[in-house]
C-alpha cells in the first residue's frame, strides 16, 4: 500500500484502488452538529470537489512499540503520512493527536520526527499522550514538537477561517482520575474563545477523549464538562480525540466528538475485555484493516467539516 | 524520607538518556538521604520482599500489608507501560516500565502508601507497612 501512495503519480487511480481493498471507509459530513454518513466511492469523492481545504489527524504512533499485533509501528506510521499525503485535495497540514511514542524516549522522538521529515510534511500540529510525558512532564515533547504559545503546551491558530484548538489533557493526572485540563488552562480556553463570533467554526484537539467514553478504562477528562460549556454556543464544533485506538462518535447539540484510529495497534471496543491493551490476536493480514488516518475537509460557506476515515489497506 | 527505591532492572541502562538521568539523580537524592546500611539490595537475601503485579491496567494485590522492611517489587506484565507513583510524593515514582520491568521500594516506616500510575490514573493501589 505504501509503495502505491508514495508514488504521487499513480494518483487517484491507485488511491480508489486501495479503496476498493479497504471497503470500509465513510465520509463523515457535520452539517449543524448532525453527522451524514457515506460510504467512501466515487460519490464520496465528488463531495470533495467544493472543499476549500483539508487537513489529516493521526494519533498514537507508539514509536518503540515492538510487540503483537505490529513488530513494525515505523512502517504503518510512514504508511499513514503517505495515506494522507496521497488525497485527493492535499491535506494543509497533519495533526498528531498524541502518543507519539511508547516511553517518551529521545530516540523515539528522533524516529517520529525522521518520518515526518522524510515524508516531507509541511506542517504537523501536535499534543502530546500520557506515553510522551513519561518522566519528565513532557519537557522533551513540548521542546520538540510543542508550539511554545503557553508555558502549559495548550495553543489555538487560525486557520482559513476555521479555528483550532490544542488542548493538553495528560499532565498533573490524579489517582484515581482521568485526564486532566486544570484550572490555569480552562481560563486560558474561555479566554481564547471569549472574542470569537458564533458562526466560527471550532476544531478543539487533545489526546485522552473529551467526553466520559469509559472512565472504567480512564477513557475520559474529569473536568471536560467545564470545557464543553465555552463550547456549546458555537454552531460547528468538532472535537478530536486519539487514545483509545478506535474510532468512537457522539453527537451532543452542536458539538460532536471523533475519537481517532491509531497508526500503530487497534485496541477492543469499551468494556470488550479485562482491559484496554493492544488486540494482540489480530492476525498479520487483517492489521491495517484497524489502522488508518482521519481527513477533514472544510467545505467553504457552510460551515461544515466532512470528515473521512481511511484505513490502511 | 520514609522509603527506599531502586530499578530493580537495568536492561536499558546503555541506552538511559536525558530524562532517565533526570530520574536517576532524584533517585540517588533518596537514596542520599537515608542511612547507608538501609540501601535497598545491600542485604537483599536477608531483605522480605513481596510482589505486586501489573496485569491488565490493575495493581494485584490492590491492597497489600507488609512488615517494616520489606522490599516491594512491582513488575508490568501488560504491553502497556504503567509508572508506580506515591500520592503525596511518599516514595519516589518509577520511570516508566515497559513490559516485563519491575521497580523495588523498601518501606521502612510504618504508614500507609497509596500510590497509582501516573499516566492511567485510574490504576490506584496501597502499600499498609503496620
Amino acid at each position: 500500500m505504501q509503495d502505491n501512495h508514495d508514488n504521487e503519480a499513480g494518483g487517484r487511480r491507485q488511491f480508489l484502488k486501495c479503496m476498493a481493498w479497504a471497503g470500509a471507509g465513510t465520509l463523515w459530513m457535520m452539517k449543524g452538529g448532525v453527522l451524514h454518513a457515506q460510504p467512501l466511492g466515487e460519490g464520496a469523492m465528488a463531495a470533495t470537489v467544493d472543499a476549500s481545504f483539508s487537513f489529516a489527524q493521526i494519533s498514537d504512533s507508539h514509536i518503540g512499540f515492538h510487540m503483537q499485533p505490529n513488530m513494525d509501528v515505523v512502517g504503518t506510521l510512514r504508511a499513514s503520512v503517505a495515506l494522507a499525503k496521497a488525497q485527493a485535495i492535499h491535506p494543509d497540514f497533519l495533526l498528531h493527536t498524541g502518543d507519539l511514542t511508547h516511553l517518551s524516549k529521545p530516540e523515539q522522538f528522533d524516529t517520529l520526527a525522521g518520518v515526518m521529515q522524510e515524508s516531507r510534511v509541511s506542517k504537523v500540529f501536535y499534543v502530546p499522550g500520557e506515553h510522551d510525558v513519561i518522566g519528565d512532564n513532557g519537557a522533551a515533547f513540548f521542546h520538540r514538537f510543542g508550539e511554545r504559545q503557553h508555558a502549559g503546551g495548550w495553543y489555538s491558530f487560525d486557520h482559513r477561517g476555521v479555528h483550532f484548538v490544542g488542548l493538553i489533557n495528560v499532565l498533573n493526572l490524579k489517582a484515581g482520575g482521568l485526564g486532566f485540563l486544570g484550572a490555569e488552562q480552562l481560563a486560558w480556553l474561555k479566554k481564547d474563545l471569549a472574542s470569537r463570533s458564533a458562526e466560527t467554526p471550532l476544531v478543539v484537539f487533545a489526546h485522552m477523549p473529551l467526553w466520559p467514553l469509559y472512565p472504567p478504562w480512564g477513557w475520559g477528562t474529569d473536568d471536560s464538562a467545564e470545557a464543553m460549556s465555552y463550547l456549546r454556543r458555537f454552531g460547528s464544533v468538532s472535537v478530536l480525540n486519539g487514545h483509545i485506538h478506535q474510532i468512537q462518535q457522539k453527537v451532543e447539540g452542536s458539538i460532536t466528538f471523533y475519537t481517532a484510529r491509531s497508526t500503530a495497534f487497534p485496541q477492543p471496543a469499551p468494556g470488550a475485555g479485562p482491559g484496554p491493551g493492544p488486540m494482540k490476536d489480530v492476525a498479520p493480514d487483517a492489521l491495517h484493516r484497524y489502522l488508518g488516518i482521519r481527513d477533514v475537509r472544510h467545505v467553504q460557506g457552510r460551515q461544515m467539516l466532512a470528515v473521512t476515515e481511511e484505513v490502511l489497506s | 524520607m520514609k522509603a527506599i527505591a531502586q530499578g530493580a532492572r537495568r536492561a536499558h541502562a546503555t541506552r538511559r538518556h536525558f530524562g532517565a538521568l533526570l530520574l536517576m539523580g532524584a533517585l540517588c537524592c533518596a537514596i542520599g538521604g537515608l542511612p547507608p546500611a538501609r540501601a535497598a539490595g545491600a542485604s537483599a537475601s536477608k531483605t522480605r520482599t513481596q510482589q505486586v503485579e501489573i496485569r491488565n491496567f490493575a495493581f494485584a494485590p490492590k491492597s497489600l500489608t507488609v512488615s517494616p522492611g520489606t522490599r516491594v517489587v512491582w513488575t508490568n506484565h501488560d504491553e502497556e507501560p504503567h509508572v508506580v507513583t506515591s500520592a503525596g510524593s511518599q516514595f519516589p515514582s518509577s520511570k516508566g516500565l515497559d513490559a516485563g520491568d519491575s521497580y523495588a521500594v523498601t518501606f521502612s516506616k510504618p504508614g500507609t502508601y497509596a500510590y497509582y500510575c501516573s499516566i492511567h490514573p485510574m490504576m490506584v493501589g496501597t502499600i499498609i507497612v503496620q
